[in-house]
């Protein structure tokens, strides 16, 4: 035991020695969150629009001051000859959205009940196109709503959109998942798998070997560290999501830890699993991080939704811990519900901790190969 | 007793054989050599009997124990020190020391006799980062961390190279004072000066000893006429010397070329030679033959 608690004081001599390496493994946490609750987002706002409206009357002047009121749209041209329509996107790339008014607008719609605005939206980025279409049919439904009790006619048609969950349609609410899921994947797999190769070659591995500490405590005094690393970085996490992203843990704070807790485990299972496999620290850097990272990034349904994936990809994704992990983090962090609606995440993430903790047992050798 | 059995190990990487057929005996409390160039196979030999590397064929014991089956209880008895200092670079002295000291379940109190010599050199820098000594304290230091557990035999994979003269020569002073606490040294090097301090040497090659002696047979078994030979012109010299026909064998050592020559040939007839050839400066004489020139004569011999 006093081996054990020995080499675990050593492995925190290095991570606390290598300030460089410190600060990113607790900065990156802080970072990120920063950049994906603030600076990456897929929210619409002040997109620029042009307008094209050839009939000038009080109905489209009231839609037009309407979409400009909002925080979404920002009125930046009025076309006036329709020609324009179609160049005006090649021409000023910063036009996400052309507002196209029928002639004789007013009048249409006052005698006939029917007038049509076309919406064109420039859809190189499909999310952000149906997004602020969205936005502009809803505002010129409720101009519709108010002519409606303005005449006084009896129907109403109502439509009513809710966002469950997410009423502003915040994009923390989807990233802080995600960053959690990548962090932890990130200082867990990569700095420990590197920090065991690293003994491989400098060559202290050798003596380690030929001493009797056995190399099951050497693996797991390896991983200690980096688990309490883990945690001050989920604190971190927590603390920023919930006083400066304003996403409150809606759910069982205590599953939330627990799931996360189990994690971070097999996380480390998995860097301890590379570090039996790479014999150098590049080979163990480019593994966790290219074979990780991106994964992570891409299938986890951190940034694309995974129900949209070719179906081979869907069961690729079903490999990767962190779609699990985020999956479960979504449900009882933003959907408030209780660890029985994780089970299934839960089974699985045990399995892969089994699994990895015996993989990397059965692998790591005791001699050198 | 017998600290050190070896019968017949072999160790292949791929197609090149590293160890070829090796056995030897290593008493109790003797230091033994094992000299020979880079490449030669010490390493391999070192990590097998370390219990690190398994053998193709062939089997080992360590202080009477199984370097196979017994592997566990040959890693709590031996010390050793790998060609590389592996040390912990960001670690204090102190800290590098404590840490192989509970590895091992033991304290630096309670074995502080043994390498007290050796450590109260490096001791006024303990609180320095091993990355940042000096290549001889280095050594210092990663030898009182393979001594620190009081091993009965220590195994020193090149300790030596990188280190200064000066260094070389105080770390096999303290082996000889290690030697006389009863315990048993293995140790590898490429420089034949630090084998005449070995109890008995075995000279190695392409992973194959060539011999094995006590360093002072080893010399008197030479046989040859051994000269050296200097002149202003070394490079040219040396190819003049492999020249000429009554010259048996020709290197390089250090300032002056050692060659072996036919009996009846007389240090004048090479003056007059050399003088033919151009040479100025010329200095032929008669010396004593180093373990160097046995193992360039014993290598020569086995490659024709």
């Amino acid at each position: 035991m006093k081996q054990f608690l020995s080499f675990v004081k050593k492995e925190f001599f290095h991570i606390f020695r290598d300030t460089r390496t410190m600060m990113i493994i607790l900065g990156i946490p802080i970072i990120q969150m920063l950049l994906f609750g603030f600076a990456i987002t897929t929210e619409v706002r002040n997109v620029q629009v042009a307008v094209f409206d050839p009939s000038k009357d009080i109905s489209t002047e009231r839609i037009i001051n309407q979409l400009d009121a909002s925080n979404y749209f920002h009125i930046v041209q009025m076309l006036n000859n329709p020609d324009e329509i179609s160049t005006i996107f090649k021409k000023d790339h910063n036009i996400n959205l052309v507002v196209v008014f029928d002639e004789k607008f007013n009048e249409n719609l006052l005698h006939t009940g029917e007038a049509s605005i076309q919406l064109i939206a420039d859809a190189t980025d499909p999310n952000q196109a149906t997004t602020l279409s969205g936005y502009a049919t809803s505002i010129i439904n409720s101009y519709q709503q108010e002519l409606l009790q303005e005449y006084k006619i009896p129907i109403q048609i109502k439509p009513e959109v809710k966002m469950l969950y997410n009423p502003q349609i915040k994009s923390a609410y989807n990233f802080v998942p995600g960053v959690m899921g990548l962090i932890f994947m990130l200082i867990c797999a990569m700095m420990t798998s590197i920090s065991i190769v690293r003994e491989k070659e400098t060559g202290t591995m050798e003596i380690l070997l030929a001493s009797p500490m056995k190399p099951f405590y050497i693996i797991v005094a390896k991983a200690i560290p980096y688990f309490a690393i883990s945690i001050v970085n989920l604190t971190t996490i927590l603390l920023l999501s919930v006083y400066v992203l304003k996403v409150p843990v809606t759910g069982s704070f205590y599953s939330l830890i627990g799931i996360s807790l189990l994690f971070i485990m097999v996380a480390l299972s998995l860097g301890i699993f590379i570090s039996t496999v790479a014999q150098t620290q590049v080979a163990a850097m480019l593994v966790s991080g290219m074979g990780m990272i991106l994964p992570v990034m891409i299938l986890s349904g951190m940034i694309f939704p995974i129900e949209s994936m070719p179906v081979i990809l869907q069961w690729v994704s079903d490999i990767i811990p962190a779609k699990w992990y985020i999956s479960a983090v979504r449900k009882l962090m933003i959907q408030g519900l209780g660890i029985t609606a994780v089970y299934r995440e839960l089974v699985v993430l045990l399995g892969m901790l089994v699994f990895l903790v015996f993989v990397s047992l059965k692998n790591f050798k005791t001699r050198l190969n | 007793m017998v600290a050190i059995s070896v019968q017949n190990i072999n160790k292949k990487y791929g197609n090149i054989q590293a160890l070829n057929n090796i056995s030897f005996d290593v008493q109790q409390g003797e230091i033994y050599g094992i000299i020979g160039p880079d490449g030669a196979g010490k390493t391999s030999l070192f990590r097998i009997l370390t219990t690190l590397l398994l053998a193709e064929s062939g089997t080992a014991t360590v202080d009477g124990l199984d370097i196979i089956k017994d592997y566990k209880q040959i890693r709590n008895r031996i010390g050793y020190m790998p060609g590389k200092f592996s040390l912990y670079q960001d670690l204090t002295v102190e800290e590098n020391l404590e840490f192989f000291a509970t590895v091992f379940n033991t304290t630096i109190k309670e074995n502080y006799d043994l390498i007290k010599d050796i450590y109260s050199q490096i001791e006024p820098f303990k609180d320095r980062r091993a990355g940042k000594l000096s290549g001889g304290m280095k050594q210092k230091l990663a030898l009182s961390c393979a001594l620190i557990h009081k091993p009965t035999v220590l195994f020193l994979d090149e300790p030596t190279t990188g280190v200064d003269p000066v260094s070389r020569k105080e770390f096999w002073e303290m082996l000889q004072n290690l030697k006389a606490q009863n315990i048993t040294i293995l140790v590898s090097t490429p420089y034949m000066d630090e084998a005449m301090l070995c109890d008995r040497i075995a000279l190695i090659q392409e992973g194959t000893f060539l011999q094995v002696d006590t360093p002072d047979n080893i010399i008197e078994l030479f046989t040859q006429i051994l000269w050296a030979v200097k002149s202003k012109e070394m490079f040219r010299l040396l190819n003049d010397l492999r020249g000429y026909d009554r010259i048996k064998t020709c290197f390089t050592f250090g300032e002056v070329h050692h060659i072996t020559v036919k009996e009846d040939l007389k240090m004048e007839d090479i003056r007059t030679y050399l003088i033919g050839k151009g040479h100025q400066d010329i200095d032929v004489y008669a010396i004593k033959p180093s373990i160097e020139d046995c193992y360039m004569q014993l290598a020569q011999k086995t490659k024709v």
